[in-house]
């Protein structure tokens, strides 16, 4: 099962070496990493999407994680209100006729064309990672030639309702 | 022609480097002694060394995994840290199985390694490696100093983070353009870690849900790990196993954390544990485990460990409780204040029937062993060290087969005697553990059990022992071969024995006449008695050849993939 797990790190040198290297030695397998300084100084926030087998496996991880120095505090966020968005951007085939149908394609999902060239448009898209997978798939059929994504960053929405199990049960 | 740089004197009150400083921060943490050897990137280090007037004690050694397996020694009898300095690159890097066997065996070590200039690392300078990079994973935490003024504090909180929590090695990686520049000032050694806060006092919740269980247990069973060692528990161990009359069993780490001769111990247990111990596992119906990790070689396999208890776990470290077993009583603590706890409490017990079924399993399969007429029985040789030292010997050993006949024989009653390389299981450890040891406890018999195989990757450490004049005893039991692998050839690979027999050894005697050192050999069981108790009465190192039968087998066993019920070789 994914889990979305977020993590606030002390801001110092090889901190994501020694995360990634924990994960990797203890063979979590991470879907995604996010990383970048928090609203205090010296605080990173990380996000991370990785793959557990059970409870006791995720367990295991929210402890391994706690137990470096430099993290203060772990939370899996998977079960509660959150806000989670990730960035892509993908650079689809297109000559001039296509380019309208393309546009059409995506002003549903609120994505913007950043830079188009004689043969190509890149896509700029923005949202929950099931939105940026639909869209990338109605896409396909134009073919793309490169696709990158900055993996989810999440928190916790500003309101938490009191029973939350089946608001957000798979917001993956 | 020696050409010399032309230095202007200086006196020492006028200049104060990187170096001088970093020696004051270790002055400042009590160490006494330092367990090392010099290099290029180290230089202005070892000056500082030199020029140093603080008491404390620099031991060079003869390799750098013989200095950190000293350091580590020291550390398992003192509780101290211990400190090793080594160089960069391949000083640093000849560092990384002690450190590994640290990390493993959760020993307090802080380890200072050299490095080249700030302004090339990332070069493929000379001497240079990636050392924080290498040791990573196998470190508690490691740095590398950036500027002079964070080194204060850098020291500081290496040594508040390898000696607090559960113990671990702390690497501090120093470029040599740090150690070599000349300050004139004092920095601030304060630090704040807000990421690492160990908790120490048990959860009252979990205490009173832990003394209900065992109220109710009808089979009830403490397994006591090397935690109990650390926070200097033995005591109320002993008086809480005493109060409730609950049976104790051992971890290889944990012998001596709990009274090898008291009636109500079953031995050590595991692999090579005792029948009445790995039973006891089996048909528990509460496990209190006090600072262990539920090792693969103590659970065997997991589907038949403990099938029917309720696991309570003591461990200072949250991330070892439910790792390996399903925990149903988590106890995030301190063993000592735990046990204080536990000890404040109304506890009934009633579970004489189990007592009693205990102590006729103890009775009945007991440890066993065949004598020899040639050459001596190992576990023979264990016993009669024990005798001759009258049990209150530190022991150290590497891993293998003298190990498990060590662990098994030398009945430890008292806590930190024993020094075993444990979770990593290495060889070439013994020895060199018996220096620091030895260095640690001056006042004590240190007896070095080692075998032929793990004597050899390590043995250059003689020099230290001659150069230091410490009176290690070293135990050879030489059986002419790596007997844990020849016995598991023998055992699971049809006695196909691949590489496992040496054709040539040295003649260890002689060997250790090259050192200065006094060497014996003992070939017949019966001169073993009278030469052993010329060899403890030395007053001085020894080198003992003892001649041992090569056929041997460590007995009984739980073979691998089988469970704690499954043992063969219960008797003979």
């Amino acid at each position: 099962m994914k889990r979305i797990i977020t993590a606030t790190v002390q801001d110092r040198s090889g901190v994501l070496n020694r995360i990634t290297g924990m994960l990797h030695k203890r063979q979590f397998n991470i879907d995604s990493i996010s990383v970048g300084k928090s609203e205090t100084e010296g605080i990173s926030k990380m996000t991370f999407v990785i793959e557990v087998s059970d409870h006791q496996n995720l367990e295991q991880l929210t402890k391994q994680l706690n137990k470096q120095i430099d993290v203060i505090k772990v939370s899996d966020i998977t079960e509660k209100a959150i806000v989670a968005r990730e960035l892509a951007l993908i650079k689809v085939g297109s000559n001039g006729h296509q380019r309208a149908e393309i546009q059409g394609i995506i002003s549903p999902f609120r994505a913007s064309v950043i830079d188009v060239s004689k043969e190509s448009m890149t896509i700029q898209v923005t949202g929950k990672p099931d939105k940026v997978e639909a869209l990338i798939e109605l896409l396909h059929p134009y073919g793309i030639k490169e696709l990158t994504k900055t993996g989810v960053t999440a928190f916790l929405r500003g309101h938490q309702p009191k029973a939350v199990t089946d608001l957000h049960a798979t917001p993956l | 022609m020696t050409l010399k740089v032309k230095q202007v004197p200086k006196s020492e009150t006028e200049f104060m480097t990187g170096a001088d400083l970093f020696i004051q921060t270790l002055v400042d943490e009590q160490v006494d002694t330092i367990f090392g050897y010099p290099g290029g990137a180290v230089l202005p280090i070892y000056d500082a060394v030199y020029r140093s007037k603080a008491s404390f004690k620099h031991v060079l050694s003869r390799h750098e995994q013989g200095s950190i397996h000293a350091a580590e020694g020291y550390a398992r009898v003192t509780g101290k840290p211990g400190v090793v300095i080594a160089t960069s690159g391949p000083g640093a890097t000849n560092l990384i199985t002690g450190i590994t066997d640290a990390m493993m065996d959760s020993l307090p070590l802080v380890i200072f390694t050299g490095q080249v200039a700030s302004g090339v690392i990332g070069t493929d300078a000379f001497q240079e490696a990636d050392v924080l990079g290498i040791t990573t994973p196998i470190t508690k935490y490691n740095y590398q100093v950036k500027t002079i003024e964070e080194l204060p504090r850098v020291v500081k909180e290496a040594f508040h983070i390898a000696s607090t929590g559960r113990p671990g090695p702390v690497v501090v990686d120093i470029p040599k353009n740090i150690s070599a520049e000349v300050t004139g000032g004092s920095y601030p050694n304060t630090f704040s870690l807000p990421g690492y806060q160990p908790n120490v006092n048990p959860n009252p919740l979990q205490i009173t849900k832990l003394a209900e269980t065992l109220s109710h247990a009808k089979k009830p069973l403490i397994l006591a790990g090397a935690g109990v060692l650390f926070s200097k528990a033995s005591a109320e161990l002993k008086e809480f196993a005493e109060k409730y009359e609950l049976p104790v069993a051992n971890t290889l780490l944990g012998l001596g954390s709990f009274p090898g001769s008291h009636p109500q111990m079953l031995g050590m247990a595991g692999m090579h544990g005792t029948y009445a111990a790995n039973m006891a596992l089996y048909e528990c119906d509460v496990l209190l485990n006090i600072g262990a990790r539920f090792d693969d070689r103590l659970t065997g396999n997991l589907q038949h460990f403990a099938p029917n208890a309720k696991v309570a776990h003591i461990d200072i470290d949250p991330a070892e409780i439910g790792k390996n077993i399903p925990t149903a009583i988590p106890v995030v603590a301190d063993a000592k204040a735990a046990l204080q706890a536990l000890l404040a409490k109304d506890i009934k017990t009633d579970h004489e029937d189990w007592q009693k079924g205990l102590q006729h399993n103890k009775l009945t399969f007991p440890l066993w062993y065949d004598r020899s007429d040639e050459l001596l029985s190992p576990q023979w040789l264990i016993d009669q060290i024990h005798q001759i030292s009258e049990g209150d010997a530190i022991i150290t050993t590497d891993v293998g087969q003298h190990q498990m006949w060590t662990a098994q024989y030398y009945s430890f009653d008292k806590p930190n005697k024993w020094v075993t390389s444990g979770g990593l299981g290495t060889m070439g450890f013994g020895f060199p553990a018996a220096i620091g040891a030895q260095l640690g406890a001056p006042d004590e018999l240190v007896v070095a059990v080692v075998g032929d195989g793990g004597f050899q990757m390590t043995l250059q450490e003689l020099s230290v022992l001659k150069e230091q004049q410490l009176p290690v005893k070293v135990i050879i039991v030489n059986n002419q071969a790596l007997g844990m692998v020849r016995q598991w050839q023998e055992s699971f690979y049809e006695e196909r024995y691949s590489e496992s027999l040496f054709v040539e050894n040295p003649d260890f005697v002689k060997l250790a006449e090259s050192y200065g050192i006094k060497g014996v050999r003992i070939e017949k069981e019966a001169d073993a008695p009278e030469m052993l108790e010329e060899v403890f009465s030395y007053n001085g190192p020894v080198v003992v050849d003892c001649r041992v039968v090569q056929k041997e087998c460590v007995y009984p066993m739980i073979a691998p993939g089988k469970g704690l019920h499954e043992m063969i070789g219960v008797k003979r």
